[in-house]
């Protein structure tokens, strides 16, 4: 799952040469040809300098979204209650750390490594999902995370997987397969909170109040502060604008929250039905900057967790350089 | 009285596959390379998942408790797992030797009981012989590129292997009444089981170049199939059943 909405680069202030300033206006026209008639982009094509390091980016902080995402559920494997949930989960977040996998070899087919990847992870540099920064601090979490957070989820990788660059669609349509299984799992955890005992349903409460305004950031900052690209739009890297995208999953999924009796902490939350957008209180956008930079609940141990598995797993990733005697396993 | 020796054999079978599943998730978004975080975590599950046809078993066929209850509710001293499962994942070299040790002995008893006359036995190991296979093809290759690297790898295999034996040959530990369920056709014993684990391991360690043990010399770490655990146990135990013991009538 992923989610911070679209957040670009500034324009690239290093020293570039000068191809890479400018590039070919015959070979830029006819890749803006090609997009505008719904063709796709594969890795070898030629396309400009600022369409391969905006979709690296974009990539890039999807698949490190996925591998730290699998962090806050990943704790509560060893505590989810009976075998029905605790098959579930592990299965969940191994699909997260798989669809990490698949976006870090996306992300490759344009020339970073993972090793680069995650060394700017790691220091910092490259960001992921804000939401990943809180902590989960229940069960009825874990089945928040599960339903609402994944849902947004697929409001945003649905609308990237008809975007212009063919391995990130490719790898997106497989994913969205398996956040539909991921969002049926959370649904049924949360449905099982919500109509159980008075206990349960007062934890799963406590949960949404915790998470809403999280959830609400998920998307990115309104439209109107974020920096709009028109070129990205018309290169299909970026698909839907932040407001609508939130629009859409509030459509979907407050109603659903509402008819199962819990209330969400946002007494202007409606539906202007005049206009049929949603209206709500602004969320803490400061806080969501000062999360994304470095100062949320969990940013230091999610980073600390990765660090550890890094060093940890260095010496096998260096024996598997080191192989004297190369052999195929058959694979049955 | 054969009937308590069957569920005996079972319950320790299942805490086992339970105990290792529940360990071997813990690796899930930690491991060295992305592959084998998955490959952890996919075979968690398929440990759980044995787990809980074996507690099934027990409930349908030999009036046990219902499976959750069994699992998540049970006071340490009547888990009947073997020390090695118990043990915190540790660095990957451990957790990879232990996976590479339980999971032959795993194979081992599971092949023996396709000829089990224990039909729901019988029935289960013929059903999990596909993906036991994978997971000793898993451990196999992953043990063998590990000490052909050589250097700091080769060596933290062989240390690794010097610790996990003792706690591994402890996965034989000798039952109670099991003569009866070697007369009655229901399985090998475990001294049979043993004898076959010892070749099949061995055979990997040898093109491996790791130094197997000398059985003759060995000490196995028994205990747990008497109840008598490490320290480790109880508290996987308590975080396991945290959330369900909140309140154990609820559903979950």
């Amino acid at each position: 799952m992923y989610g911070g909405g679209y957040i670009f680069d500034e324009p690239n202030k290093k020293q570039l040469r000068d191809e890479q300033l400018h590039d070919d206006p015959e070979k830029l026209a006819a890749f803006e040809d090609r997009i505008a008639r719904g063709e796709k982009i594969e890795p070898g094509d030629w396309m400009p300098v600022e369409y391969r390091r905006q979709l690296i980016r974009l990539i890039e902080q999807h698949a490190h979204s996925e591998v730290i995402g699998a962090l806050p559920e990943g704790t509560w494997i060893t505590r989810a209650p009976g075998f029905k949930r605790k098959l579930a989960l592990i299965a969940k977040v191994q699909d997260e750390v798989g669809h990490g996998q698949l976006l870090y070899n996306a992300a490759e087919t344009l020339g970073k490594t993972r090793e680069s990847m995650i060394n700017d992870l790691l220091s910092g540099k490259s960001k992921y999902s804000n939401v990943f920064n809180y902590p989960a601090m229940t069960w009825a979490d874990v089945t928040v995370i599960g339903f609402l957070i994944d849902a947004a989820a697929i409001v945003n990788q649905v609308a990237n997987s008809k975007g212009s660059y063919g391995p990130y669609c490719r790898a997106l349509e497989r994913i969205c397969y398996e956040e539909s299984f991921h969002l049926k799992q959370g649904h049924d955890a949360l449905l099982e909170l919500a109509t159980g005992t008075p206990m349960q349903k007062a934890m799963l409460q406590d949960a949404l109040n915790r998470w809403w305004q999280p959830i609400m950031h998920f998307f990115g900052p309104p439209d109107k502060v974020s920096s709009h690209s028109e070129k990205l739009m018309q290169w299909k890297v970026k698909m839907a604008s932040n407001d609508d995208m939130r629009n859409q999953f509030l459509d979907t999924y407050v109603p659903k929250i509402w008819e199962l009796g819990l209330s969400l902490p946002d007494p202007l939350l409606h539906k202007n039905t005049a206009t049929g957008r949603w209206e709500y209180t602004d969320p803490d956008w400061d806080l969501f900057f000062k999360v994304i930079n470095g100062d949320g609940p969990c940013n230091k141990e999610r980073l600390q967790v990765r660090r550890w598995a890094e060093a940890e797993g260095r010496w096998v990733r260096k024996a598997l350089m080191n192989i004297s005697e190369r052999k195929a396993m058959p694979v049955a | 009285m054969m009937k308590n020796a069957i569920a005996e054999l079972i319950t320790k079978m299942a805490d086992d596959e339970l105990i290792l599943g529940h360990r071997n998730s813990e690796w899930t978004g930690l491991g060295p390379v992305m592959e084998e975080d998955i490959a952890f975590s996919s075979m968690a599950q398929d440990k759980i998942g044995h787990a809980w046809a074996l507690y099934r078993i027990l409930q349908e066929q030999l009036d046990g408790e219902d499976p959750d209850q069994f699992a998540f509710m049970r006071a340490e001293q009547d888990f009947k797992c073997c020390h090695l499962v118990e043990m915190p994942i540790g660095t990957y070299d451990f957790s990879l030797m232990r996976h590479f040790l339980f999971d032959h002995a795993e194979a081992v008893r599971y092949d023996s009981l396709q000829q089990s006359s224990f039909e729901p036995l019988q029935q289960l190991s013929r059903k999990l012989k596909g993906e036991l296979k994978y997971h000793t093809l898993h451990a196999d290759a992953w043990i063998l590129q590990l000490c052909k690297a050589g250097g700091e790898s080769y060596e933290r295999m062989q240390a690794a292997l010097d610790q996990c034996f003792p706690l591994a040959a402890g996965i034989f530990e000798p039952g109670n009444d099991e003569q009866g369920l070697i007369n009655a056709g229901i399985y090998p014993g475990e001294q049979a089981l043993y004898q076959r684990w010892l070749d099949a391991v061995n055979t990997v360690l040898v093109k491996a170049s790791l130094n197997m043990p000398d059985p003759a010399t060995l000490i196995p770490q028994y205990g747990g199939r008497k109840g008598n655990h490490t320290p480790h146990l109880q508290p996987l135990l308590q975080e396991m059943g945290e959330v369900f013991r909140l309140d154990p009538t609820a559903r979950w």
